[in-house]
């Protein structure tokens, strides 16, 4: 193939201009939406797995049906006839779970495992028997492990289409009860809903796209539309509804690229690519997700140690104006104070003055630092808080004084105004009308300082 | 049969007189008995909670104080016996029932807002496949106003303390607009303000003829927070208002063996006889 009629082929690809290549895109995509979708409901209902055991009890149902029908003279690779196989199996598979899980005669997950391996075990073994009995018919069987979007025709991404579409409308119709059942089924019941039949409703849900998905990503991999994009929306909100779309979104974009991706290199499995695609959503959701990923996570800590730092910085100097009563200090002295070694206070400080609240002078050697007007105003709200604290610890905790310092050091920057509040309600009596409540141990002789937070 | 004409016609076998359910009693329990396993966790239980009362059930761990709480709207399934609620059996009186489970049984990691949660003790009015309506979060607002959570009602509830996520629940059960409240162990591990204001609460309702049966396991605070208690280890050890039935001998058949409980029960008593 020359490089033009390649260019040619990406082309074709992109835009959909094959029909053929059209409708089994369009038929992933909405696969990996409807995927996302109920997957959601079955990740918060803790019971996504079961996915996995119904697709893996599918394949000998497939084998059956295969071996049934050209047995019987009908054309063994007939679609309707070998979904309703690997339909009729997967019931089946959840039946075989739910009768050894009953009484607790056997784990949920034990039976999970145990169906799971030996239904998928059958499977591959009644396969085996239809290869040595039609090896010429028999190759598209194979497929089903692991997905072949190419195998894909009209009609089978007419059902995708279906399925997924009647997916989504029970999903958005019972979205409100199925929230309620996945986040207490106590409550649920006591409030006249039956969580029974909502949970068969939702796990026919499930095994629906699992069976219209198993040619496209086949029995091991589908799974992953149930899994990964519901877990990959939930570093991005924290809301259900929102949870739902993006999953349903994330689906489908994952679906969009894997069956692309199917389309250029036909002779990789299909399920493998959607589920690579997806994997890949997932790590960028992990990484950068809005709510809970690593970078949102890390800005956050990063936040709060700078102004966890920057809290104490104000206060040590405050507390060495106090003892000294001159108007700037060295910082040598911020660093004893706070037990820093002399290039963390000259950073601290630094940070201080780039923010307007302090003054460094000298820099170099005989640094000192003195408090901006708006800087010893800053600097007093902290001492505040941090001294009334303290005395909070001593009276209602029963801190020594002798280690309220170290105590309230600690837990001082997470206090919330409605709690400082009430504090200062509670200990007025400790404040002096002008502002600062006194310290309750004495400033010159603080123990060792706390351990620096960098 | 016996369930829909019970009260009226008179069955020759089986525990008798079906007339000891009082009609206006908001919980009435009848000869319950529940098992796990075959082990008995109530035993024999007879109770009728009078109306408008503040009822704490106390006992020692595993006394079936949660059982019974849950046997009495179906929660849990009943070996024999029977509950009535206002007379009738609770499928047809969920409605007047408020039930406050206990923190532990969810997973607050759960992605909802506070808003969200409360409005769930509304889904049966609301009906099957409608949305939340506004008329609906108008009232969750209300009830997360009287538990003193407006502010946080957009907050995702994993970020809530343990008392906030206490008063969440009990907002969830207050939209009902219940009659009679069944809650477990809402005291437990919360901040003293918490504390305080679903004692609050709790009068409030009761002000409003409401009754509220109340799992509790601080002896010190029975006599403060409770006009009727329910002394449970299995059997009901006594039953009554609490000036009377709170005594220490009582206390001693309930807690029975646990010396460490002993002490404190007998600690508590004397503490409220030292200060009222």
């Amino acid at each position: 193939m020359s490089e033009a009629t390649e260019a040619e082929h990406l082309l074709d690809l992109l835009f959909l201009t094959n029909w053929n290549t059209r409708v089994v895109v369009l038929g992933v995509v909405m696969l990996g939406a409807a995927g996302g979708v109920v997957g959601t409901f079955m990740l918060l209902r803790r019971r996504v797995l079961i996915g996995d055991a119904v697709s893996h009890a599918t394949l000998p149902g497939i084998a059956i049906a295969f071996l049934v029908a050209t047995g019987l003279g009908y054309e063994g690779r007939s679609m309707p006839v070998l979904l309703l196989g690997a339909l009729g199996a997967g019931l089946l598979g959840i039946a075989v779970i739910q009768l050894l899980n009953q009484g607790r005669r056997v784990s949920h997950d034990a039976a999970l495992g145990v169906v799971l391996s030996t239904f998928f075990g059958t499977g591959v073994a009644l396969l085996g028997i239809a290869q040595q009995h039609a090896s010429a018919s028999v190759a598209g069987l194979e497929s089903f492990i692991y997905g072949k979007t190419a195998s894909m025709l009209q009609a089978d991404a007419i059902l995708i289409g279906a399925v997924s579409l009647g997916t989504g409308v029970v999903c958005l119709l019972f979205f409100k009860e199925f929230r309620l059942v996945c986040f207490d089924p106590g409550f649920a019941r006591g409030r006249g809903l039956s969580v029974l039949k909502l949970d068969l409703l939702l796990m026919s849900l499930v095994v629906s796209v699992v069976i219209v998905g198993l040619q496209a990503v086949g029995v091991v991999l589908v799974i992953a539309i149930l899994v990964i994009p519901a877990a990959s929306a939930r570093f991005w909100t924290d809301s259900t509804g929102r949870m739902v779309l993006i999953a349903g979104g994330l689906g489908a974009l994952g679906g969009w690229i894997g069956a692309m991706a199917s389309a250029i290199a036909p002779r990789l499995p299909s399920g493998a690519l959607v589920v690579l695609a997806l994997g890949g959503l997932f790590l960028l959701s992990l990484s950068f997700g809005g709510r809970h990923g690593l970078l949102h996570q890390a800005i956050q800590t990063g936040r709060r140690t700078r102004r966890i730092r920057r809290e104490h910085a104000l206060r040590a100097i405050l507390e060495c104006l106090e003892v000294t009563t001159e108007e700037e200090c060295t910082v040598e002295a911020v660093a004893e104070r706070r037990g820093w070694e002399t290039r963390q206070a000259q950073a601290a400080v630094r940070a201080l003055d780039r923010e307007g609240l302090a003054v460094v002078e000298h820099p170099g050697r005989e640094t000192t630092v003195r408090l901006s007007e708006s800087g010893r105003r800053e600097a007093e709200a902290v001492v505040r808080r941090h001294r009334l604290w303290e005395h909070y610890l001593i009276r209602h905790a029963r801190f020594d004084s002798g280690h309220v310092d170290r105590g309230a050091d600690e837990l001082e920057h997470l206090l919330p105004m409605d709690i400082l509040e009430q504090l200062e309600a509670e200990l007025s009596a400790e404040g002096s009308a002008s502002g600062l409540p006194s310290s309750p141990h004495r400033l010159e002789d603080r123990p060792g300082g706390e351990a620096p937070i960098a | 049969m016996r369930e829909v004409d019970g009260p009226k016609e008179p069955v020759e076998t089986g525990p008798p007189p079906f007339s000891e359910h009082s009609a206006d009693s908001p919980l009435s329990i009848h000869a319950m008995t529940v098992a796990y396993d075959r082990r008995p966790v109530l035993w024999d239980v007879d109770l009728d909670i009078p109306p408008g009362s503040l009822v704490g059930i106390v006992g020692p761990n595993g006394a079936g104080k949660s059982t019974l709480v849950k046997a009495a709207i179906d929660l849990v399934p009943t070996l024999s016996g029977r509950v009535r609620i206002f007379g009738k059996p609770f499928q047809s009186r969920r409605r007047m029932v408020g039930y406050v489970p206990q923190r532990e049984s969810v997973d607050w990691e759960f992605p909802v807002t506070v808003l969200d949660v409360a409005c769930m003790g509304l889904y049966d009015r609301i009906g099957w496949c409608r949305r939340v309506n506004r008329a609906a979060k108008e009232r969750g607002m209300e009830a997360l106003e009287r538990v003193g959570l407006a502010d946080f009602a957009d907050r995702q509830i994993a970020r809530l303390s343990g008392g906030q996520q206490q008063r969440t629940f009990l907002a969830r059960a207050l939209v009902q607009d219940a009659h009679l409240y069944l809650m477990d162990e809402p005291f437990a591990a919360v901040d003293a303000a918490t504390e305080e204001s679903i004692v609050e609460l709790l009068r409030e309702l009761r002000s409003t003829g409401r009754t509220a049966v109340v799992v509790h396991h601080d002896l010190q605070t029975v006599r403060r927070y409770f006009d009727h208690v329910l002394l449970l280890n299995t059997r009901v050890v006594a039953f009554g208002p609490t000036e009377e039935v709170f005594t220490p001998e009582h206390l001693q058949a309930t807690y029975s063996g646990k010396l460490t409980l002993l002490e404190e029960a007998s600690e508590a008593l004397s503490k409220h006889g030292s200060s009222p």
